[in-house]
């Protein structure tokens, strides 16, 4: 622990400090998305792989062809989500693990939450726009 | 950010070889942790040769040895000498556990080093300030809540439901488990810790207990409870042979139960 992490001397008592504002009633909807997102992942990596395989070495007509399958496309996009989010969640958790700086912790949520988001939509965008051929 | 180093005042210099005991036939190498906070130094390693044909076979035997008879300086808490009462909880070669419960024997290669509990401050040796660490425990508020008059004669339990008990009511509050846990390490002041959260699940799985869902309340939160990332040092540590990871994913389970 360092001079600046040091908690100030308060009169605090140890419970006051343990209770502090009270439990935040949340964080369950993260613990379960993040299974729920996990068993997704296990269950449609095959498939991906083997979309993935069949488009190496095509080019773009070649996976146009495979992409603009709908299943394939649905697969494909559920797998991004899936992982975008599965990546956000995990993120957050090494976040607040790890980064005390309250000021430098909200930045980093935030920062983690535009990135996952955009990563997301810039892969569903790329799918859709294969697929439809655009 | 996190520090994994140690800050400057507590890096750990070069200490004091004590000289072997005159007469001993056999002795044993201790590497005690020693810092005394009235000396504004920084702590040191102390070596000792303990007689080990003048005393008992555990840890806590030696580190008496050497209180009576080498250093009477020498700091550490202890009571009842066999398990029960978790006051010599420390970190014994590289492992916290009682030293009254590891033999000196068990250790293998060299010296016995012995540490007090990590990532706690130290009031003196090797012994800890634990105030956090209790007054984490008060806050599951280790006791029966009911609202139901109370029965003439006493809270009444099945076998099935007191079994359920079991594995939890054996804790010792040594803080061996809270104090080998990375997170517990990282955020002490909002994660209650495997020992806390332990006695946590112990009070929402008793039967009798009529406050269960605030007790699941107080608990839901993202650092009291969900700091546990399951790498189970815990249930490694535990000189009892317990599984806090085990009652902390009971009581994740007991949150998603009551939700899905």
């Amino acid at each position: 622990m360092s001079a600046s992490d040091t908690p100030k001397r308060s009169m605090r008592t140890p419970l006051g400090r343990v209770r502090n504002l009270g439990a935040a009633h949340s964080g369950t909807s993260d613990f379960w998305r993040q299974r729920l997102t996990a068993v997704a992942m296990t269950l449609l990596m095959l498939p991906v792989i083997v979309v993935v395989m069949m488009t190496l070495g095509s080019n773009q007509a070649g996976a146009k062809v495979i992409l603009g399958s709908l299943p394939v496309a649905i697969i494909m996009m559920l797998f991004i989500v899936a992982s975008a989010w599965h990546m956000k969640i995990g993120m957050q958790v090494v976040i607040e693990d790890y980064v005390h700086n309250e000021k430098l912790k909200l930045v980093s949520i935030m920062l983690n939450n535009f990135f996952s988001i955009a990563v997301a939509l810039a892969s569903i965008y790329a799918i859709i726009k294969i697929s439809s051929g655009v | 950010m996190v520090e994994f180093a140690l800050p400057k005042n507590s890096k750990i210099t070069g200490g004091k070889t004590w000289p072997k005991p005159a007469g001993a036939t056999e002795t044993r190498e201790f590497r005690v942790y020693r810092w005394n906070p009235d000396d504004g130094k920084n702590p040191s390693v102390d070596t000792y040769y303990v007689d080990v044909n003048d005393c008992g076979p555990m840890v806590l035997d030696g580190l008496i040895w050497i209180k009576n008879h080498i250093d009477p300086s020498l700091t550490f808490r202890r009571s009842c000498r066999e398990g029960v009462c978790g006051s010599c909880a420390m970190n014994i070669d590289g492992q916290n556990t009682l030293a009254c419960t590891r033999s000196m024997h068990d250790v293998k290669d060299g010296a016995v080093k012995i540490n007090p509990l990590p990532h706690q401050p130290v009031v003196k040796d090797l012994v800890p300030d634990l105030t956090n660490f209790y007054a984490q425990y008060a806050s599951v508020e280790p006791w029966l809540k009911t609202t139901s008059p109370t029965p003439q004669k006493e809270w009444r339990q099945s076998h099935e439901d007191r079994e359920k008990l079991d594995g939890l009511y054996e804790c010792i509050l040594c803080a061996c488990c809270s104090t080998s846990c990375p997170s517990y390490w990282w955020n002490s002041d909002r994660y209650l810790g495997p020992a806390a959260l332990l006695q946590a699940n112990r009070w929402v799985s008793d039967s009798r207990d009529e406050a269960t869902g605030e007790r699941l309340d107080n608990l839901e939160d993202p650092f009291r409870l969900y700091r546990c990332h399951t790498i189970m040092n815990c249930a490694k540590a535990c000189p009892k042979g317990l599984n806090p990871a085990e009652a902390i994913a009971e009581l994740k389970l007991k949150m998603v139960e009551r939700q899905i």
